[in-house]
């Protein structure tokens, strides 16, 4: 663990952003939408309005390319972007092992007030993730 | 402030010349003080800062005058520090009612009317908002006071208003301002309450060494001489302060209107809204993203959404004036002073636009997309 990455959260410093977050919020990954997606979701989180929309395409059982939208603060952006990043390539069982811890760590750590953002992104993996299960799973039924 | 901090070091209470010195000096600045808030013979009390200001005439004013009843009234719209204390007051057994407010911010003057009683205490109703920039019909409010229930209170914190609204005492029959030096420029940690001499008031902190009888604790003299001289900057070119943020104000929603599409004003327009309040909702996108790149570029703004605030709660002012959430939560609110400038204004037009353009890129609500 090192010095800079540590970053210590306290109440006065409640908005206190690490570096990466300030990174992936000024250049994001992934922005935008499949227009031919496999499985578009968005989720929303009540407790502070926050509101990501992720598409995904397949190919070969596993994710191809996913894109992403935001609507909230920095937090919200930096999960966004970061998860998409994490998912590429894999498929829907491998996806699925990510957790919002994993989210967290990736952006460098959160406040405390913000790790519902990591908990909204992964929310939305998980309902794109079973979206896309359904999907394949009618196109065998069609199929066979 | 600077020689306050050293040669002038007189303690205000103490009779050697140094002490006679800072204790003329903290007597002047109060006079001063007073007198640009229309009280000739009220009494000012130096505190803390504006919240402490609010907490002791609000407590300080309910405490000493329990036995006249103990209902108590403000707005929906106060500031947090207001609403907590009432909060607190409601704890501990008084009644309290708030008066709720139409979609530009005012209060209900009918409502107020019907509640107040001989049991009614105290009515806080802040000068100004400072969320969306609503100046509340004090005069009114004095006048119904003064009709339905003169012994009730009138308390009113000028904090926001000081400097931009014209604000006089007796004109609105007030007992008691709250005021802040850092709001008109002056440092932190230094604010007053003036008080009619009519009113009682008892005090909320205990202690001794000081030149008041409510508020303990020695005063701090260098923050009292620079709280006095931004009162004196303030007030002495006050018409065209005021003019000044006015027209900035106007250009800035102006440029806002013509550039931007789907933005919501907050609080009304014209003569009634704070020359220094510029709010608006763009909707779409999230307030504390708004802000944040405003930042990156120079530019300091406050904003109305839940994400910014450690409750994750979205403006109780916004949420009063019955803007839905979603559009509270893209909510920014601009305050020009009067050491702003033309270019500043403009600089901040050809920035703005760009902003919200590039994070409704970014956003689903712009776009049709699926749940």
């Amino acid at each position: 663990m090192s010095e800079e990455g540590d970053k210590k959260y306290t109440e006065r410093g409640f908005l206190d952003y690490s570096d990466k977050v300030i990174e992936l919020f000024k250049n994001p990954k992934n922005v935008g939408e499949i227009e031919d997606a496999d499985v578009t979701v968005r989720e929303g989180d009540p407790t502070c309005g926050d509101t990501i929309q992720l598409s995904l395409k397949f190919s070969n059982g596993k994710i191809e390319d996913v894109k992403f939208l935001s609507f909230g603060c920095a937090a919200n952006i930096a999960t966004g972007s970061v998860l998409t990043e994490m998912i590429k390539g894999k498929s829907v069982e491998e996806a699925r092992k990510i957790t919002m811890q994993d989210v967290e760590e990736e952006v460098g750590g959160l406040p405390p007030v913000k790790k519902h953002c990591a908990v909204l992104a992964t929310k939305a993996l998980e309902k794109a993730l079973d979206k896309a299960l359904e999907a394949f799973f009618e196109q065998e039924k069609r199929s066979s | 402030m600077e020689p306050y901090f050293t040669e002038r070091f007189g303690h205000p209470l103490f009779i050697y010349s140094q002490g006679k010195e800072a204790n003329r000096t903290v007597e002047e600045a109060s006079e001063y003080i007073k007198r640009s808030v229309g009280s000739e013979r009220g009494e000012l009390t130096f505190t803390s800062g504006g919240t402490e200001a609010n907490d002791i005439a609000i407590r300080g004013s309910v405490k000493a005058n329990r036995e006249n009843g103990d209902h108590i009234i403000t707005s929906e719209v106060e500031t947090p520090t207001v609403l907590r204390i009432f909060e607190q007051l409601e704890n501990k057994g008084f009644e309290v009612d708030y008066l709720n407010v139409d979609d530009e911010g005012f209060v209900d003057l009918d409502l107020l009317k019907k509640l107040l009683s001989d049991e009614t205490l105290l009515v806080s109703v802040g000068q100004v908002c400072g969320e969306i920039g609503t100046i509340q019909p004090l005069v009114e409010i004095g006048e119904i006071i003064e009709k339905e229930s003169p012994d009730t209170i009138f308390h009113t914190n000028g904090v926001p208003s000081y400097g931009k609204v014209p604000l006089d005492m007796e004109e609105i029959n007030a007992d008691l301002v709250t005021l802040s030096a850092h709001k008109i420029h002056g440092p932190k940690g230094v604010g007053a309450l003036v008080k009619d001499e009519s009113v009682e008031l008892d005090p909320i902190n205990y202690g001794y060494l000081s030149l008041s009888e409510i508020r303990p604790g020695t005063e701090n003299v260098p923050g009292i001489v620079g709280f006095r001289k931004a009162a004196e900057l303030s007030c002495e070119s006050f018409e065209s302060n005021v003019e000044h943020m006015r027209n900035l104000r106007d250009l800035l929603i102006e440029g806002i209107e013509s550039n931007i599409s789907d933005v919501v004003i907050h609080g009304p327009r014209g003569e009634y809204r704070s020359p220094d309040n510029v709010s608006y909702s763009f909707e779409g996108i999230e307030g504390e993203s708004i802000l944040m790149h405003l930042d990156m570029r120079g530019i300091s703004v406050a904003t109305g959404s839940a994400c910014a605030t450690r409750k994750l709660e979205p403006s109780h002012v916004l949420r009063a004036i019955g803007v839905d959430p979603v559009t509270a939560h893209g909510a920014i609110r601009f305050t020009l002073s009067r050491m702003n400038t033309e270019e500043e204004v403009n600089y901040t037009l050809d920035v703005l636009p760009e902003v919200v353009e590039r994070l409704r890129d970014m956003s689903p609500m712009m776009k049709r997309g699926v749940t």
